[in-house]
């Protein structure tokens, strides 16, 4: 079985790519991994909160997987597809199992069981955490199970290399990658049987976010640019509290809330005086108020949404030139303080004050891609999760080319659940092994028996394009176009969203397109050239801003993280109970119009023109789609005429009873 | 003209090269720090005297200081440049900031160096749990609050260097893996599975480049950006060694 020796190239060594290396090297296949920073970097290090699943303690208080896929495509205004969250949730409890077994110093209870906390959008405490350093707990641990891995043998480590494109033959079968030493600048070959893209989000295209920097989407676009789909790119998570900075704006976690931390601005707009001694009676805790079933602790897109529309439309910021607002923590005990130390550190290391003592100043930044590369699913049609080893799972539509972790668009549909992430992570990652063997075992040929030169092409190939690039003469600098590129996304692009805006930032990325082909770089040497780097890099950046610009463009509705008040279904605001319950008639009526017409996967293909866009129907088939109403006015009533609607046959394309299978544990 | 900074950078080429100082100069901002410092130079090298420069070569990733990426010597100190920030730095020296490689790294190309080396050590200590394998077999061992509590200040350990690099025993002359190799043996030899392969970590801990390099200079401690008590853990590595090595004598 020439196959089974066959190596795995795996892009990108955060939780998804060291989950999948891992489980490959288990079943004996051999691993490239491919990554910009040593693995033991990778952004997963910046999660903080926690991870997801159903555990003990839930399940007393009635708590199950089919709560927390339930949670999760709520949350997700039902724009994912349900077998893979099905698949992930019933995952959960295994995966926090094993993450335990491997070390991981998860916080604990008196009787040395895991402790957990509550995360937004759910009612239950499903979040397991280590410290306030989830992410870099889980990833070590990920990391040393590699390192053991690579002391076998079976993973090779590729660090400071970075990935230019996939390898495809003939027919368009993907047979390995390009990458480049980012110390020697070296254009290498990778064969292989299979290649998976773990290479995580793409913040950095809105300049400033929450991201690390190597968050740049460059893997995607060269994806995409090779022929793999790009799915749901306009949902962008926009985490609603961050702290301002020049450079980054850095994650504070709903782990502060989760715990008791408190939203809130002065009712005095401007308000100078010390927060301390600003009396109760004259704070406004808007998401408590809005929200009380919730409070603070609703799901993110509605929290950004809450704080921007306090300080920019009521003008309740704060400070008067900076938007912000408190997040409290005074409040608590010293003993949730220290839970929560990690982040509480950073707060005090970048702003100089003690938020222990003093309410922090946040506001909201851009977090999260929900969208990424397209991936197909087999569902199991007995469980309505997924059929397990499938070779469809996670495959992108380049045969051999899979898709986990941020860098998919599966799971988190229009909206991400905090703590959801790292599950996905991990999930697809353990997952998709066996997947890409069974692809291996049963794909004709193999890398080895394509001609040489097909390998050899693609590195005269990519080694031409860092030439061309070097070679740029002209007087744009890829900073200030980068920076261009992010003020007019960021601006346009993000929480609320206003057609004339968007195609205000299309026209700007034409212009930074046109500017961006007469680039200079300032270092055109041929060792650690990180100004090549970044130079490409902005030019992937370019492509996909398009593809999140222009597709929220088209999507003329409210879903999940995207919001254009343009197109929002208008709220009840009848006083009398005959007049709601028409006016929640009249809201369920506009309500399945736009899901007819909207619940769609948002699909982008490259082609020289740029962007070629179609629409893909949403598997809902365990839990019809249902009117998400966190805090609206009539949310009951509009509940109620739901449920006579679904019932007499009239809901969402798959109304009726949901289908949880019998067997589903 | 606005405030300016003056960053002297220690610059070196390739490998192979010798090195050279360089003064760039950066428009003041509060709250500024070394990373954007850097990316500020990048964006426009050209230095002080206003001679066209290349960018400064830099590791950085995270910007929050919780991945280790961007560690170098800022004023001589070695430390994260993420959070080294600016209004600090000058009251500590006001005419200039100056920023080096660390020292104890082979250098790539100006402040990248390349730490492989300290990977190199979490393999031999077998700094990881050796799982039978990854299916499904129920959760881990029950742990006391207590001994999560000890044990979770030896997770955050970024692998950045600033320990080795502060350290007098680590050098080109000797073989010591350093505080934070010896403190992952220390954190998997506690752990209630981890403690399976405790004579194998004992075995580099008690051998050459182990415990019984460490001076002693306290060093680490008071660099360690995360606070861990390196110490704690070498002291503990000391007298396990000991142990180690009185029972070896008896087993042999």
């Amino acid at each position: 079985m020439a196959n089974q020796k066959e190596r795995v190239v795996v892009v990108g060594g955060g939780l998804a790519g060291l989950a999948a290396a891992m489980r490959l090297a288990e079943a004996e296949t051999p691993v490239d991994l491919i990554s910009m920073v040593p693995v033991k970097r990778s952004h997963s290090v910046c999660a903080q909160g926690g991870i997801n699943s159903v555990n003990a303690a839930t399940r007393e208080l009635g708590d199950s997987e089919w709560l927390h896929l339930d949670d999760t495509v709520y949350g997700g205004d039902f724009l994912q597809h349900q077998p893979p969250v099905k698949e992930m949730c019933d995952w959960g409890p295994r995966i926090i199992d094993l993450m335990d077994r491997l070390g991981v110093t998860f916080n604990r209870t008196p009787e040395g069981y895991r402790d957990q906390r509550r995360f937004g959008g759910t009612l239950y405490k499903r979040t397991a955490f280590a410290g306030a350093t989830t992410g870099q707990q889980l990833i070590y641990a990920l990391d040393e199970q590699c390192r053991r891995w690579e002391a076998d043998g079976l993973i090779k480590k590729f660090e400071y290399w970075e990935f230019l494109g996939p390898i495809l033959d003939d027919n368009g079968v993907c047979r390995g990658a390009v990458a480049q030493d980012m110390f020697s600048m070296e254009v290498r070959a990778f064969p292989a049987g299979a290649v998976i893209m773990a290479h995580g989000g793409c913040g950095l295209i809105f300049g400033r976010s929450t991201m690390s920097m190597i968050c740049t989407g460059g893997a995607a676009g060269r994806a995409y640019k090779a022929g793999v789909k790009y799915g749901n790119g306009e949902f962008i998570q926009v985490h609603p509290t961050a702290i301002p900075g020049t450079d980054k704006l850095r994650l504070m976690s709903e782990s502060a809330r989760g715990e008791g931390g408190r939203v809130w601005v002065p009712r005095k707009p401007q308000d100078d005086r010390d927060p301390r001694s600003i009396p109760d009676s004259e704070r406004f805790y808007f998401l408590e108020e809005r929200y009380p079933k919730y409070g603070n602790l609703v799901p993110r897109d509605i929290a950004t949404r809450e704080i921007f529309d306090v300080c920019v439309n009521m003008k309740l910021s704060i400070e008067a030139n900076r938007l912000c607002v408190y997040l409290d923590l005074t409040h608590l005990s010293s003993e949730t303080h220290r839970k929560l130390e990690g982040i509480l550190e950073i707060y005090e290391k970048f702003q100089a004050t003690d938020p222990r003592v003093q309410p922090m100043k946040i506001f909201p930044g851009v977090h999260y891609s929900m969208g990424g590369l397209w991936c197909d699913f087999e569902k199991n049609e007995t469980t309505g999760g997924l059929l397990s080893g499938s070779p469809r799972n996670h495959q992108t539509n380049v045969p051999g080319l899979f898709a986990i972790g941020e860098a998919d668009y599966q799971y988190h549909g229009g909206n991400r659940l905090g703590a959801n992430s790292l599950l996905s992570c991990i999930f697809t990652g353990m997952y998709v092994a066996p997947s890409v063997a069974n692809y291996m075992a049963s794909t004709k040929g193999d890398a080895s028996d394509q001609p040489s030169s097909l390998f050899a092409g693609a590195v005269v190939k990519h080694q031409a394009d860092c030439d061309e690039l070097i070679g740029r003469q002209g007087d744009e600098n890829p900073y200030t176009l980068h920076e261009e590129l992010g003020n007019s996304m960021t601006r346009n692009v993000t929480v609320v969203r206003d057609n004339a805006q968007i195609e205000e930032t299309l026209a700007k990325i034409d212009e930074i397109e046109q500017r961006y082909a007469t680039i200079a770089l300032t270092d055109k040497g041929s060792w650690t050239n990180q100004n090549l780097s970044f130079a490409r890099a902005l030019g992937d950046m370019i492509l996909l801003a398009r593809v999140i610009a222009e597709g929220a463009l088209k999507r003329d509705e409210c879903r999940g993280a995207h919001y254009k008040p343009a197109f929002q279904i208008k709220p009840p605001d009848a006083e009398d109970a005959a007049g709601m319950r028409r006016q929640a008639t009249e809201w369920c009526e506009a309500f399945a119009a736009k899901n007819e017409k909207w619940l769609k996967s948002t699909i982008a293909e490259h082609t020289p023109e740029g962007p070629k866009f179609s629409y893909e129907a949403v598997d809902t088939s365990l839990i019809p789609p249902r009117p998400r109403t966190y805090g609206l006015k009539g949310a009951e009533m509009i509940e109620e005429v739901w449920k006579q609607r679904t019932a007499s046959g009239k809901g969402a394309p798959d109304s009726g009873v949901s289908k949880q299978p019998v067997a589903s544990a | 003209m606005s405030k300016q900074v003056i960053i002297a950078v220690k610059r070196q080429d390739t490998q192979s090269t010798g090195s050279r100082w360089e003064k760039f100069s950066v428009a003041y901002e509060p709250g500024l720090n070394m990373t954007t410092v850097l990316q500020r130079i990048a964006a426009s090298p050209v230095t002080v005297d206003g001679k066209p420069s290349t960018p400064v070569a830099f590791d950085a990733c995270c910007l929050e200081e919780v991945c280790g990426a961007c560690t170098m010597r800022v004023n001589g100190r070695v430390r994260q440049a993420c959070t080294a920030l600016v209004d600090n730095l000058l009251s500590e020296r006001p005419d200039q900031i100056t920023l080096e490689p660390m020292t104890k790294f082979p250098v790539v190309r100006d402040l990248v160096v390349n730490r492989s080396g300290m990977f190199e050590s979490l393999k031999r200590v077998r700094a990881w749990i050796t799982a039978d394998e990854y299916s499904d077999r129920g959760s881990g061992p029950r742990i006391s609050q207590e001994a999560q509590e000890e044990s979770y200040p030896l997770t955050t350990c970024m692998t950045c260097g600033c320990c080795v690099e502060s350290c007098p025993q680590f050098n080109d002359g000797s073989s010591f893996i350093g505080p934070a190799a010896i403190s992952q043996a220390v954190l998997f030899n506690e752990h209630p599975i981890g403690r399976f392969e405790a004579n194998k970590r004992m075995e580099v801990i008690a051998g050459d480049g182990g415990i019984a390099d460490c001076g002693n200079a306290q060093n680490c401690l008071k660099v360690c950006p995360k606070n861990i008590p390196l110490t704690r853990s070498l002291a503990k590595a000391g007298r396990a060694a000991t142990t180690y090595a009185i029972g070896r004598l008896f087993r042999s």
